[in-house]
């Protein structure tokens, strides 16, 4: 009976943690697509949602509370358990992989020893959602996007791991604590600056934003898997999609930007608590994406593909050989 | 251990199941996803035994990369004819007896190649493991992988890259007719190849693109 309500206990605690880390980032997801178009709308010198609530911040919650009333459609010919599911699939992932990010020094709600391997193949597994929705519309414009989202996912996640692997080189270990820790000298942007800009293409690629948005390409394919999704489903799909772009963005932190570490160890810089930093580094980013959406026009489709295989790719495994070889030569190989 | 043993029998449950439903269910893009869930499951299972690295590797080569490709293949079926055609005119049971042959011929197989193994005797007991619990088991795979096994490890590989090779060579066909693309052409281009002046008769015009 003691282990009974040792157990119990012990779920109740896990559950109170995963609300606590689940809860804030549904609202902010919310806050970063108020604060994405608000970025769209700065550079094209456009107004951007400003009316509900003060700067427009409670629009998102609006435009929650539109899809919760409308209805949801299910095409007559469509799959219609994958149908369902697809939205379901594609939002739980997104929040899953949030399970492993390390907040702070002992702030993280699952310390594993492969976390980064955790979060590669979930992100990896996100392209299953838009597959699935897709193919279950049985019509022919999701089908063509979710048949181009799934080649571009695909290839970009190899040159996403090659970069990982270039980082885990200097580290030494697959723990994303160890991953931050290792960077208490220098952050990883300084010497893999080049991995950097390419990990961020390559995470724009992954989450389908522009400029590589073409499984959604309006012009062509009119919303690409999401067409014939409407209501909350179509809402999933969407908080998904952003829940995903701020995980990229917590990797990239994570990764090349020294996670929760203070830039400066001195006084003023190192009184603020740990997941601050984070926040600010992981916004820093979103900023750059929602720039980029606003100021790059769109791939061409082989384009894509060439930017993904022949140059991203043989460039980062080129760099990948130039690191160890340097850490090598310099007997500077982490040891355990 | 009865949490453990709880979700040992969940997961061991929802594979078995799935991979029952992966030949048994009609629809092919259904038994593709019912692969999936067994891959998972599995890989679930291989981070329950403590072989997290296994399982994560699992689930990305597995069902981020090669279930992707299988998906890719059979949502090109037309599911919906496929149905009808390959399930209702078709008597199923005419392929039974050289499917029970085929079956029957690799589980005598494996009989052989198992009765006939031989062990290491020492295999059996677990202290003769050179088994380090300091170090990750990722740790002690690639303390092998790249020690012990270098060559069968190398040898994988190339296997692997023939195959790919392979499989290029096959599909890979120049086709004449298509305009495409060349990034060098288009940045060496200069004015001088590029811009040429021409002395234009009345009534005649120039013919460009020669």
């Amino acid at each position: 009976m003691d282990n009974f309500f040792y157990y119990l206990n012990l779920l109740f605690i896990e559950t109170y943690k995963i609300l606590f880390l689940l809860i804030p980032l549904l609202v902010s997801v919310a806050m970063i697509v108020w604060l994405d178009r608000r970025v769209w709308a700065f550079v094209q010198k456009r107004r951007g949602p400003n009316v509900v609530g003060p700067f427009g911040l409670f629009q998102s919650l609006a435009d929650a509370l539109k899809y919760i009333f409308k209805e949801i459609i299910i095409p007559a010919s469509s799959n219609k358990v994958i149908f369902v599911l697809a939205p379901i699939v594609t939002m739980t992932l997104a929040l899953v992989a949030w399970a492993v990010i390390p907040f702070g020094e002992s702030f993280v709600l699952s310390n594993i020893n492969v976390g980064i391997l955790y979060l590669f193949a979930v992100s990896s597994l996100g392209v299953y959602g838009i597959i699935m929705g897709g193919w279950a519309s049985n019509s022919k414009y999701p089908f063509l996007g979710a048949i181009r989202s799934a080649a571009q996912m695909v290839s970009y996640e190899v040159s996403i791991g090659i970069i990982i692997i270039n980082v885990l080189v200097c580290v030494g270990s697959l723990n994303l604590s160890d991953i931050v820790l290792a960077q208490e000298k220098i952050w990883f942007i300084i010497p893999l600056f080049p991995m950097f800009v390419i990990f961020f293409i390559s995470a724009l690629a992954e989450t389908n934003r522009p400029p590589f948005d073409l499984p959604e390409a309006e012009a062509e394919l009119v919303a690409g898997y999401q067409t014939e999704y409407s209501g909350m489903m179509y809402a999933m799909f969407w908080l998904g999609e952003y829940a995903n772009i701020l995980l990229m963005c917590a990797m990239g932190s994570i990764l090349f930007l020294g996670g929760w570490l203070s830039p400066i160890d001195i006084y003023p810089f190192n009184l603020l608590p740990e997941p601050v930093w984070l926040i600010f580094k992981i916004l820093f980013l979103f900023i750059i994406f929602a720039l980029v959406k606003a100021i790059v026009p769109r791939y061409r489709y082989d384009q894509l593909m060439r930017l993904g295989w022949k140059i991203f790719l043989p460039f980062s495994l080129f760099w990948l050989i130039l690191t160890s070889s340097y850490l090598f030569y310099f007997n500077l190989l982490p040891t355990s | 251990m009865i949490a453990h043993s709880l979700f040992f029998y969940f997961f061991s449950f929802i594979a078995i199941v799935s991979s029952v439903m992966v030949i048994s269910s009609k629809n092919t893009v259904h038994s593709v996803f019912f692969l999936i869930l067994d891959f998972i499951s599995i890989s679930c299972l291989f981070i329950m035994v403590g072989a997290e690295f296994l399982g994560m590797i699992m689930l990305i080569v597995y069902v981020g990369a090669v279930a992707v490709l299988f998906l890719f293949v059979v949502m090109m079926l037309n599911v919906a004819q496929q149905g009808k055609e390959l399930f209702e005119n078709i008597n199923t049971y005419s392929h039974l007896p050289i499917g029970l042959i085929v079956g029957l011929i690799i589980f005598f197989e494996l009989i052989i190649v198992v009765s006939g193994w031989k062990y290491k005797p020492e295999l059996f007991s677990i202290d003769s493991l050179s088994l380090n619990q300091n170090i990750t088991n990722t740790h002690s795979i690639g303390n092998v992988l790249y020690t012990d096994y270098i060559h069968l490890f190398q040898l994988s590989g190339m296997i692997l890259l023939v195959a790919m090779i392979g499989a290029i060579v096959l599909t890979f066909k120049k086709k004449s007719g298509i305009k495409r693309q060349s990034y060098i052409e288009q940045i060496s281009r200069e004015k001088k190849s590029g811009v040429s002046l021409v002395e234009v008769e009345r009534n005649v015009g120039v013919k460009i693109d020669e």
